[in-house]
């Protein structure tokens, strides 16, 4: 068979993500099923790491995690969509160089930017420092509290949720939105009617981006939550490190995956990608 | 059309965008303050400021042994993925081909993807091979990752690119290489570099794949979460002010290199 020259340039990540994506993930899959504590593929396949995840106190975790990440997505909606539609509507030439200051610290280390939170909410940290040098108040600390964490996923998730605003935002035609108010409609009914439903696509894929990250998430209980909440994410951590049990860790993950995996599938399934970047 | 309550809107969104910047900043504020404190212990307001711990830090056998491993896994994942992924740009943007619009979805799933559970399925994966982790490990460990995001950036430029270009050097007789060399990476470099930029600062920055693959290599990620598990180290701030002034040196001095290339072509 001879390939187009556009199946020819593909072979490349294709395979290179057949052997490091999709092969190990077969492999979790696989290890899933394997009896409790074996380090093998050999053993006889069983369904006993499934059994005791349903019958365990794994659930807790899952729903902590789900739950977490749905108010991250939540918050990070409220939070980005004014920032993107002035990136798209009131900047103008100053967009550009507000684009690049929001993308900076996504290239830093985000247990380093989490640090930081731990410096600015910690006792005698910068905020509770300066409250108690210049007002003389005595406040407690939110670091390593549920809010702690909340706001570390916020602030470490920020841009995922931002730049697809951004980009769906940009697709709105000014035309439409100025015949909307010609024909006599509020800004309010702009908004529900015009705006939101043509951006759609870019908030859609910043939900889905923010909250696959947030389910996966693992530094910010660590870091900021000081273990008081534990997600799912560290129980697979455990599983595999201290306790020494793979498959256990292994049928986690595939639950974790199918969670991610069906709602990602759902999402782009009526997805036309080469409108969204390309514009054409 | 600029009505009062547009401009007291517009006035709202700037007000709310500049308070989003500050919260985006505000840590890195705060670790660069603590990395200029002279005591052992971080405390506000600074009573001792100094640089003794910056000296310390870079005097550290062990820091610069971090910095070169994870400089290094940054210098090969950059390499290796902007080479495949420009293959890969080309197949998601340039061409028209049957596997197109699938291929298109496949690319994005390592990218909408748990990264630590991905760092665990690749740890048992390189344990089933029966290879012993190191930073090579991990150089793959990020191509997972990388190769997908740098793929989408640089086609990104590529939806821009106009073929006619590419016929017309054929129809004056240039060679498949010539072509490439002379006519396609030329017009996509901007693409090629802001894809490299990519590849290296995430690299550089990434944790939870480093995190189970790099055996007994360590990275600054890593050292650093370790440390900040452990307790505080006023080596943290310091490194980690270093991590981020790279990044910003790195990224501002990028795109400023991309605005002159545009300018330039608009000379010409």
């Amino acid at each position: 068979m001879r390939l187009s020259q556009g199946g020819k340039s593909a072979i490349p990540v294709v395979l290179f993500l057949i052997v490091g994506f999709a092969a190990p993930l077969l492999a979790v899959i696989w290890f899933s099923f394997m009896p409790p504590r074996s380090f093998s593929f050999g053993g006889a396949p069983t369904l006993e790491n499934y059994a005791t995840i349903f019958q365990g106190t794994n659930y807790i975790s899952f729903l902590w995690s789900l739950s977490l990440a749905v108010t991250a997505v939540a918050l990070l909606a409220l939070v980005c969509y004014p920032v993107a539609y002035g990136l798209v509507r009131v900047f103008g030439k100053w967009a550009m160089l507000l684009t690049l200051l929001f993308t900076i610290p996504l290239f830093v280390s985000e247990n380093i930017r989490l640090y930081g939170w731990v410096l600015f909410l910690i006792k005698n940290g910068v905020l509770l420092g300066t409250l108690k040098s210049m007002f003389g108040l005595q406040l407690e600390s939110i670091l390593f509290s549920l809010p702690a964490i909340i706001l570390g996923m916020v602030y470490v998730y920020l841009p995922f949720m931002l730049f697809p605003m951004t980009l769906g935002i940009s697709m709105v035609p000014n035309e439409t939105r100025d015949a909307a108010f010609d024909l006599g409609a509020s800004r309010w009914q702009v908004f529900k009617e015009v705006e939101l439903p043509l951006s759609m696509p870019g908030v859609v894929i910043g939900f889905l981006l923010t909250f696959v990250l947030a389910i996966g998430a693992i530094a910010e209980a660590k870091v900021l939550g000081g273990q008081r909440v534990i997600p799912i994410t560290h129980d697979i951590e455990i599983a595999f490190t201290y306790s020494q049990n793979w498959p256990l860790g292994a049928a986690l993950s595939v639950l974790l995956m199918l969670v991610v995996g069906v709602l990602v599938l759902l999402a782009l399934r009526r997805f036309d990608l080469d409108t969204f970047l390309g514009r054409r | 059309m600029e009505t009062r309550g547009q401009r007291f809107r517009h006035s709202l969104v700037t007000v709310w965008t500049l308070a989003v910047l500050v919260f985006l900043y505000l840590p890195t504020i705060c670790i660069t303050l603590a990395s200029l404190t002279a005591s052992r212990y971080f405390q506000f307001p600074i009573n001792k400021w100094g640089l003794d711990w910056w000296q310390k830090t870079f005097s550290s056998i062990e820091i610069r042994q971090l910095l070169s491993t994870s400089i290094t896994i940054a210098l090969c994942v950059t390499a290796i993925a902007v080479t495949i992924a420009f293959f890969g740009a080309l197949a998601f943007a340039r061409y028209e081909w049957k596997g197109r619009s699938i291929y298109q979805k496949l690319i994005l799933l390592p990218i909408f993807f748990p990264q630590s559970v991905l760092g665990l399925a690749l740890l048992l994966w390189f344990n089933t091979l029966g290879f012993s982790l190191s930073w090579q490990t991990a150089v793959f460990a990020h191509l997972v990752w990388i190769i997908p995001v740098v793929t989408l950036v640089i086609s990104i430029q590529v939806y821009s690119f106009d073929p006619a270009l590419e016929e017309a050097a054929f129809d004056l007789g240039a060679t498949r290489w010539q072509v490439l060399k002379e006519v396609t990476l030329p017009v996509l470099f901007p693409g090629l570099f802001s894809g490299a930029l990519f590849a290296f600062l995430l690299s550089w920055g990434n944790f939870p794949l480093s995190l189970f693959t790099t055996g007994a290599d360590t990275t600054v990620p890593e050292y650093l979460y370790a440390k900040m598990v452990a307790g505080y180290t006023p080596g943290v701030p310091v490194l980690g002010t270093v991590s981020t002034v790279g990044a910003a040196i790195l990224l501002i001095g990028g795109y400023g290199a991309i605005l002159a290339m545009r300018r330039a072509k608009a000379v010409e």
